[in-house]
């Protein structure tokens, strides 16, 4: 077949070039859907560790608290250097091990080709190798652990000076450049890729919203990123070679005159930091908005409303994702009156996001709604990340920001985004291309006790933490009843534990579910979902290469229910 | 102790109402925008949930061939062939422009003036109580400035367990200076200045009654000013990392009639050797 020249001249793949240093895009999309899986897991048991010591302080881990060395876990029980280092990889782990390459680097792998009528990624070793880069960077984060002192434990946020005086923070930060530059390397491949490897008659217009999503996230990646790493540099410098880039003068640590402090500045980090990291939740966001729009697209048998109203939407956040950083440093001792630029610019990009949520509610109306399991997911993003944004409303307003910041608040706020937004839109959108991806469907019985547990089970972490944020709880703290005020609040931490241990249970379903439809699962058809998307337009799963012959576009992504034909879905490479 | 529940802690300063009054504003509208769209969703899902005979109804939308005639009076303005297509759509932003509208109010009309009156400005009152706060690693040095108003000068390298914040109490406006550990004590009523320093790593100035919350950053002296309008005790805590300890970095303002607060200052002063006592010492402030 010809596409069996496509990468390698015809000679039979090794087992190693099939499936590990593989540069096709499909097994490195999967190798980083499993990695990514993996890695969420085990920021999730970091967090595990963490309620138990929030919702009982003091009392030693049930099980794993004699596995830990005892400067760690004495007698079992955590010690604040271990939660703080909890802390700060539960957040690196998830953001950069977990999300951002589950959306960015497996979906975006995985689909974006297909849906543009691709054989491949434009650079499929440069595919390879930030899958590569990535792999060592996670490794490098995890081990860590190991290092004398511990991880590092200034939060996933390393402000200085303390990250300069923590232990464990040096190889956080050389892990973050490999991490940084794996993604600078996927971001840069999925631009070229979508500008140049479009099908013929695949125009702009006729991109499906999750092309959109993956480009517009692309941009952010490749734009936000090399400041972080350049100031990441400029951190390992203050702590290796003692620079004091973020260093003032006269600091005194424990009593102590510190030899590094010099004529630095502890806000530059921040503002650095802040400058990456706010862009980082939405790229954290829009591929799973993305992945609803397709998932709702083609269960409600119509077009989506508003597709170009979503796109432009998409393109605005993106832009203005750019001017909002300095939302997060409103009580940090920056110029106080700069805080109304910023508390502008902050209310205005909720205007793209509110247009994006509006589309997908009326893309409901006048369907014909399946309501099977990635639909459902889908649908429960809608609510949940509709809390989630509403309750940015209060931080992203600097009076109201000056007694929530630093609260749980800040935490049930960014976990109704990313986990019940991002993470529910992202396993509905393992259920939606399952079948792309192994030929075979996931149960749905599993699946829909997956949806339930999982859902609910979110809502009963996530929203105690609003309550006692506005209780005034602040967040990282190791021992939260060693503070009066957060006494009569410590019951919502409680309930907040249980729930995360019966979320961890509804796991299990999933799992299993995972590993035996990739063998077992009933085998399904081309085009499972009738779905009008290219990546349904070839066998599943995809031979090298993809499709049998470069296939041809005539019309938009979604034509769903057009009258006059005989199936109700019209798919972009069908001429007739 | 202030009273603390499932909600808002007690208000006990001059401007902790402000900040109440967005709280419970925003909440109350996230609450029925939530409430609102939720009831839309629902309807949405029951009555166009799939079921034998019922098909989807597709709207125009931009890739529609343009079948759909501009009446003459309309065509005549531009862009109006555009905005008439997409109607359906612009219908859709409705929600959007109504959210918009209660930002811009908020932004205008509450959070601009009130932000600048609590953070961008401290008020011009007659006779302030003068305090630096210098944080460490892990508590809160209280420096008052005395009856002078003036703080004494620092010194890094006289910082020492026993001055630690390195006061140089040779310095005339040093006399009439008191320092406390973790203990802070307010006239009720009385505007209270503040200049927030740390010695180490940042740290974040938290008082939930008062409503009052401040990062404070090695290397930068920050502003901020409070007036405290209940008596009582209320906890300070660190609201940012700060290491290991951090959970146990906590303090306690005790806020008092001006009598007590007096009577306070002067058996605190009473502990100074004399030689550093000021040059009246039965001068009141």
């Amino acid at each position: 077949m010809a596409h069996d020249e496509h990468a390698h001249g015809g000679h039979e793949l090794s087992f190693m070039e099939r499936y590990v240093f593989s540069v096709d895009h499909k097994v490195i999309g999967l190798q980083y859907l499993i990695t990514s899986f993996i890695f969420l897991l085990v920021g999730f048991a970091l967090m595990g560790l963490m309620r138990w010591q929030l919702a009982f302080p003091g009392t030693p881990i049930p099980f794993f608290g004699g596995l830990f060395p005892s400067d760690l876990a004495p007698n079992g029980v955590m010690s604040g250097e271990f939660y703080n280092s909890l802390g700060a990889m539960h957040g690196t782990i998830m953001v950069f091990l977990g999300v951002v390459p589950l959306a960015v680097g497996a979906y975006g792998n995985y689909v974006l080709p297909l849906q543009i009528g691709a054989p491949d990624m434009a650079f499929p070793r440069m595919n390879m190798m930030s899958y590569w880069t990535y792999l060592p960077g996670g490794i490098l984060m995890l081990a860590s652990f190991l290092m004398p002192g511990g991880a590092a434990q200034s939060g996933w946020t390393s402000y200085p000076p303390l990250s300069i005086i923590n232990p464990g923070q040096t190889v956080w930060l050389l892990s973050m450049v490999i991490l940084i530059t794996s993604s600078l390397l996927g971001a840069i491949n999925f631009l070229v890729t979508t500008i140049n490897m479009r099908a013929p008659g695949m125009s702009l217009w006729r991109l499906p919203v999750f092309v959109w999503a993956q480009f517009v996230t692309s941009v952010l990646l490749l734009l936000a990123f090399p400041p972080l790493e350049a100031a990441s540099v400029l951190q390992l410098m203050d702590r290796v070679f003692h620079t004091s880039f973020y260093l003032p003068k006269d600091l005194v640590i424990l009593g102590q005159a510190y030899a590094g402090s010099g004529g630095g500045q502890p806000l530059l980090w921040q503002h650095l930091f802040w400058f990456l990291a706010h862009p980082e939740v939405y790229v954290l966001v829009l591929p799973p908005m993305g992945i609803v729009a397709e998932i709702i697209a083609n269960n409600t048998r119509k077009p989506l409303h508003g597709y170009k109203t979503m796109v432009f939407s998409m393109i605005a956040i993106g832009l203005m994702s750019f001017m909002v950083w300095a939302h997060h440093m409103f009580i940090s001792g920056m110029s106080a009156s700069l805080s109304n630029f910023f508390l502008v610019t902050t209310m205005i990009i909720s205007v793209p996001s509110v247009a994006l949520m509006t589309c997908l509610v009326f893309s409901l109306k006048g369907g014909s709604i399946r309501f099977n399991v990635p639909m459902l997911f889908a649908l429960a993003f809608i609510p949940l990340f509709a809390i989630g944004g509403l309750t940015g409303l209060p931080l992203g307003l600097t009076v109201t920001d000056i007694y929530l910041h630093d609260t749980y608040y800040v935490i049930g706020h960014f976990h109704f985004v990313v986990v019940s937004g991002s993470i529910i839109a992202l396993m509905g959108g393992t259920y939606y291309w399952f079948p792309k991806w192994y030929g075979r469907k996931m149960n749905d019985t599993l699946g829909r006790i997956h949806f339930w547990g999982t859902t609910t089970t979110m809502v009963g972490i996530f929203l105690p933490m609003l309550f006692m944020g506005l209780g005034g709880a602040s967040r990282r703290l190791y021992d939260p009843t060693a503070q009066l005020h957060n006494l009569p609040v410590q019951g919502w931490n409680v309930v907040a534990t249980y729930s995360a241990y019966l979320l961890a249970l509804f796991q299990i379903p999933f799992i299993y579910n995972f590993f035996n439809s990739m063998w077992n699962g009933e085998k399904t058809p081309e085009n499972p979902w009738q779905a009008t998307t290219l990546e349904w337009a070839c066998p599943s799963p995809p031979p090298h290469g993809n499709f049998e012959k470069t296939p041809t576009v005539y019309r938009g992504p979604y034509e769903y229910s057009v009258p006059g034909r005989k199936t109700d879905f019209w798919m972009q490479t069908d001429k007739n | 102790m202030g009273k603390y529940g499932w909600s808002l802690p007690v208000a006990a300063s001059s401007y902790a109402g402000k900040i109440d009054f967005g709280i419970w504003l925003i909440h109350a509208a996230m609450l029925g925008i939530f409430v609102l769209w939720g009831t839309f969703f629902v309807y949405l899902l029951v009555k166009f949930r799939a079921r034998p005979g019922h098909n989807a109804v597709r709207e125009d939308h931009d890739d529609t061939p343009a079948r759909i005639s501009v009446p003459d009076s309309i065509s005549k303005f531009p862009f109006a062939q555009m905005l008439y297509k997409n109607k359906g759509e612009l219908k859709s932003l409705i929600p959007d422009m109504v959210i918009m509208t209660f930002e811009v109010a908020l932004i205008v009309f509450y959070a601009i003036p009130v932000w600048s009156s609590i953070k961008a400005s401290v008020p011009e009152v007659k006779d302030p109580i003068r305090v630096e706060i210098v944080s460490e690693q892990f508590g809160w040095n209280i420096h008052y400035a005395g009856p002078d108003g003036k703080l004494g000068p620092r010194k890094m390298e006289l910082t020492h367990f026993s001055n630690p914040i390195g006061l140089d109490v040779a310095h005339a406006d040093s006399a009439d200076d008191v320092v406390m550990g973790n203990e802070m004590r307010l006239p009720v009523d009385r505007t209270v200045v503040i200049d927030l320093l740390s010695k180490d790593v940042i740290h974040s100035f938290f008082i939930p009654e008062f409503r009052l919350k401040q990062d404070a950053v090695p290397g930068l002296n920050i502003p901020m000013w409070v007036t405290p309008t209940k008596t009582g005790k209320f906890e300070i805590t660190c609201a940012q990392l700060c290491g290991f300890a951090h959970s146990l970095m906590r303090g306690d303002v005790h806020v008092q009639t001006q009598e007590e607060f007096d009577a306070w200052y002067k058996s605190r002063l009473a502990t100074i050797p004399a030689s550093a006592q000021p040059t009246n010492p039965a001068e009141e402030f």
